[in-house]
């Protein structure tokens, strides 16, 4: 017997080059997995944390206990959603391409994670995203100009420059900052929810990570906190099975699923069809309804796949076969819901066309809109001055000082600029007089 | 010789000190297959196997943690940390227990980790891909902080680094990875094949981390820095037409003092520039470390330029950058002094 140890090292199930290999993930089929009452005790519901709630089977038809009943005029709203969510984000890389945008983030293949647990959610309560959720922007009814200038750091740009694109946020609209720094969201929320909770409203918070950073200590800090004070708040992890180029192996999802550490902590976990957007609306639902009745938090693992790159900084093929996509078992959220309902005769291909073609252009609408607002290479554009606000609320003398000498530098800048400009103008009137 | 730029001495630095000593193991986000985001760690998990090189999950606090352990454990790790700003969630274990390891237990335990991690603006990557933190680290007791400014150094150093049995911190200032970048981001791209210290020994040499060094030398005044801002500086001085003395500190703790004031007793002006925020900044120690020394050699006051005092902002890098032109305009005030 072997009595020295061994290191374990996870080694992706395919690298580039290789036949993409998902059998590790592990499916039941739709409508299988039994739907408990939301009071449900944790440890009479455990099997929820490795099975997988679908409720959209492969012939798009909906069926089992899991599935919400939503009225086609809803479904067709979520399918617009996503579909518009899908155009903003092929616009924006295309952008990014461009170079008129430093950076951008898509969301390609996850929309309904973000889409209808939006729509499950009401107005009021509260979301802390991570990056890759701006379908809840789309849900909640942000305009796209609005989001394009945040990326383009414009005029119009609701972070005054001061965050990279994608860093959202929007009070008004209950959805919190999103962080460059993974996790810090998730004990966030857990704090929302627990003031929600002190102060006796019927708000829940919601949260977003994915499954790679739930190596980060704030996931453990989230689960603590929600489920001492069993804070109303639903603690959503994205397995999307990719860090940048580090499979969900290295997270620990090689031993047991994401969903499975709730149990551990005394909440309740759903591994669920993070593809199926009735799917993700019906464990929304339950697990709000669950925190609205004082039963505390619950965590949902969503199986989806990051069918994009992490962002425009890195090119998945030097990591990923490059047709993992295409072998993913739970597909594509959009094409699988359009299925759906053209199986329930309330959609067609011609209007699916259409409706693309009308989203491409609400999208090129929105960017004439937002680029009237300055881009990072054409004004017009901030006053670099206002950087110096918001560092507190009042500013200190300090500061006041340092935006000081930046305007008087700035001053000489332009004077500089403007007396080479005379110098230059001067010698080209002289060559004309030469001529 | 070879010409390499900082990313490919930091990876030969890596390479040779996997092949000299079996102790030496790589950790960190990325490092292993995909071989770093910067790609620093290219081809060495092929080359040494998953036990030496080892892509981790996304918890710096874990690596940072678990690298002390295979330090105490007797092996000498090298942790990268993905982008300084990413480094707080570690920041208890560097704090409380690297630093300190080895003074607590009198010396029975301690771990000779060193953490590398890119640092500095310049690449569009607002407030969470562009922080300086060197002075946060440079006030813990019990670790060293190296910042190189060249391909040279930075492989020397980090050799150095990685044989020293006490910790290090080692920042890479990531806008000058593929060539010296003088402040202007207009100007086309320079590759360090054009500089002197683009020229790299492919084997094995060491920097020693006690040492600051003059890479101009002038008789005006001195100017203080390190990192990116050596070649702003450089810009800077050629703009302002003054002839000063530029000393790289290179490496903050140990700090080397006499490099540094025998230059200033020297000029008897002195300018400090770093791009991190000024205050508490490490341009705080540099000049109060100088006056102790060189008080009665000023001729001005020692002035600073640096990031101004707000977290980095994305639309409004370069009016935040510490310029050239906001240098020049300190080193002429600084000769204009009586």
């Amino acid at each position: 017997m072997n009595q020295r140890s061994r290191l374990h090292v996870p080694n992706a199930p395919a690298r580039p080059g290789d036949k993409p290999d998902f059998s590790y993930v592990r499916l039941s089929p739709a409508g299988a997995v039994a739907r408990p009452d939301v009071t449900a005790a944790v440890g009479e519901i455990e099997g929820l944390s490795s099975s997988l709630v679908r409720v959209l089977d492969d012939n798009g038809s909906a069926v089992g206990p899991w599935n919400p009943h939503l009225e086609s005029p809803d479904l067709q709203v979520g399918l617009r959603h996503m579909m518009l969510t899908r155009a903003f984000d092929d616009r924006m890389q295309r952008i990014q391409r461009q170079g008129r945008i430093s950076f951008y983030m898509k969301s390609t293949g996850e929309e309904a994670v973000a889409v209808a647990a939006g729509m499950a959610l009401r107005p009021g309560d509260m979301l802390f995203p991570a990056y890759r959720q701006q379908g809840l922007y789309v849900v909640r009814g942000r305009s796209l100009t609005d989001l394009m200038c945040q990326c383009l750091s414009n005029t119009n740009d609701m972070c005054k420059g001061r965050q990279m694109p994608v860093m959202y946020h929007w009070a008004k609209g209950n959805i919190f900052s999103i962080s460059g720094n993974l996790a810090t969201q998730f004990p966030q929320a857990a704090g929302w929810a627990m003031a929600a909770a002190i102060k006796g409203e019927d708000h829940i918070a919601a949260s977003w990570i994915g499954e790679g950073s739930t190596a980060e200590a704030d996931f453990h800090y989230a689960m603590t906190f929600a489920s001492v004070y069993r804070a109303p708040v639903i603690l959503n992890v994205v397995n999307n099975q990719w860090a940048i180029s580090t499979f969900q192996g290295f997270a620990g999802g090689e031993r047991g699923t994401f969903a499975a550490r709730g149990p551990g902590y005394g909440i309740p976990g759903l591994r669920i069809d993070g593809n199926d957007f009735l799917a993700v609306y019906a464990a929304t639902q339950w697990a709000a309804e669950r925190a609205r009745m004082s039963g505390g938090p619950t965590l949902i693992e969503h199986v989806t796949y990051r069918a994009a790159a992490h962002s425009t900084s890195d090119d998945p093929s030097r990591y990923r076969p490059k047709d993992e996509w295409q072998a993913w078992p739970l597909g594509d959220p959009i094409v699988r819901l359009k299925k759906h309902l053209i199986s329930l005769g309330e959609w067609s291909e011609e209007r699916h066309s259409a409706l693309e073609k009308e989203l491409e252009a609400q999208v090129n609408a929105c960017w004439k809109e937002a680029v009237k607002y300055g881009t990072l290479t054409e004004g017009p554009t901030l006053d670099p001055s206002t950087m110096f606000e918001d560092v507190y609320k009042h500013m200190p003398p300090h500061l006041a000082r340092q935006r000081e000498e930046l305007k008087a530098l700035r001053a000489l800048e332009v004077k500089k600029g403007s007396s080479e400009q005379a110098n230059l103008d001067q010698q080209a009137q002289s060559v004309a007089k030469e001529g | 010789m070879a010409y390499m730029n900082m990313v490919q001495a930091l990876n030969s630095a890596m390479d040779i000190m996997l092949q000299r000593d079996p102790r030496v193991v790589i950790l960190g986000e990325d490092v292993g297959y995909f071989g770093g985001v910067f790609r620093v760690t290219d081809g060495l998990q092929r080359k040494y196997g998953e036990h030496r090189v080892l892509d981790t999950p996304i918890s710096e606090g874990g690596i940072i943690g678990a690298a002390i352990g295979m330090g105490v454990n007797g092996l000498k790790p090298v942790a990268e940390i993905q982008f300084a700003d990413y480094i707080y969630p570690g920041f208890d274990q560097v704090v409380s227990e690297l630093a300190r390891l080895r003074y607590r237990t009198a010396g029975e335990f301690s771990a000779p980790v060193t953490i590398r991690t890119p640092c500095g603006g310049g690449i569009r990557g607002g407030q969470t891909h562009s922080q300086s933190p060197e002075a946060i680290f440079t006030h813990v007791s019990g670790i060293k902080v190296v910042m190189p400014s060249n391909p040279y150094d930075a492989k020397g150093l980090l050799i150095s680094a990685i044989e020293d049995d006490d910790p290090v911190v080692f920042f890479e200032p990531k806008r000058i990875y593929n060539g010296p970048f003088d402040g202007d981001p207009h100007k086309p791209a320079v590759p360090w094949s054009s500089h002197a210290r683009g020229e790299v020994p492919e084997g094995y040499y060491t920097v020693p981390m006690s040492r600051a060094e003059v890479v101009r030398p002038g008789k005006d005044l001195t100017v203080l820095t390190y990192g990116t801002m050596v070649h702003v500086v450089e810009a800077a001085v050629r703009m302002a037409g003054v002839d000063a003395e530029i000393v790289d500190v290179r490496t903050m703790v140990p700090l080397d003092v006499d490099t540094l004031c025998t230059s200033v007793c020297k000029t008897g002006r002195c300018v400090v520039v770093h791009e991190a925020t000024l205050f508490g900044g490490f341009g705080a120690e540099l000049v109060a470390t100088v006056q102790e020394a060189c008080f009665w050699n000023l001729e001005a006051p020692i002035q600073r330029v640096t990031g101004w005092d707000t977290p980095y902002p994305h639309a409004f890098e370069w009016e935040y950058f510490p310029g050239p032109a906001r240098i020049a305009q300190a080193l002429k005030s600084v000769m204009e002094a009586a």
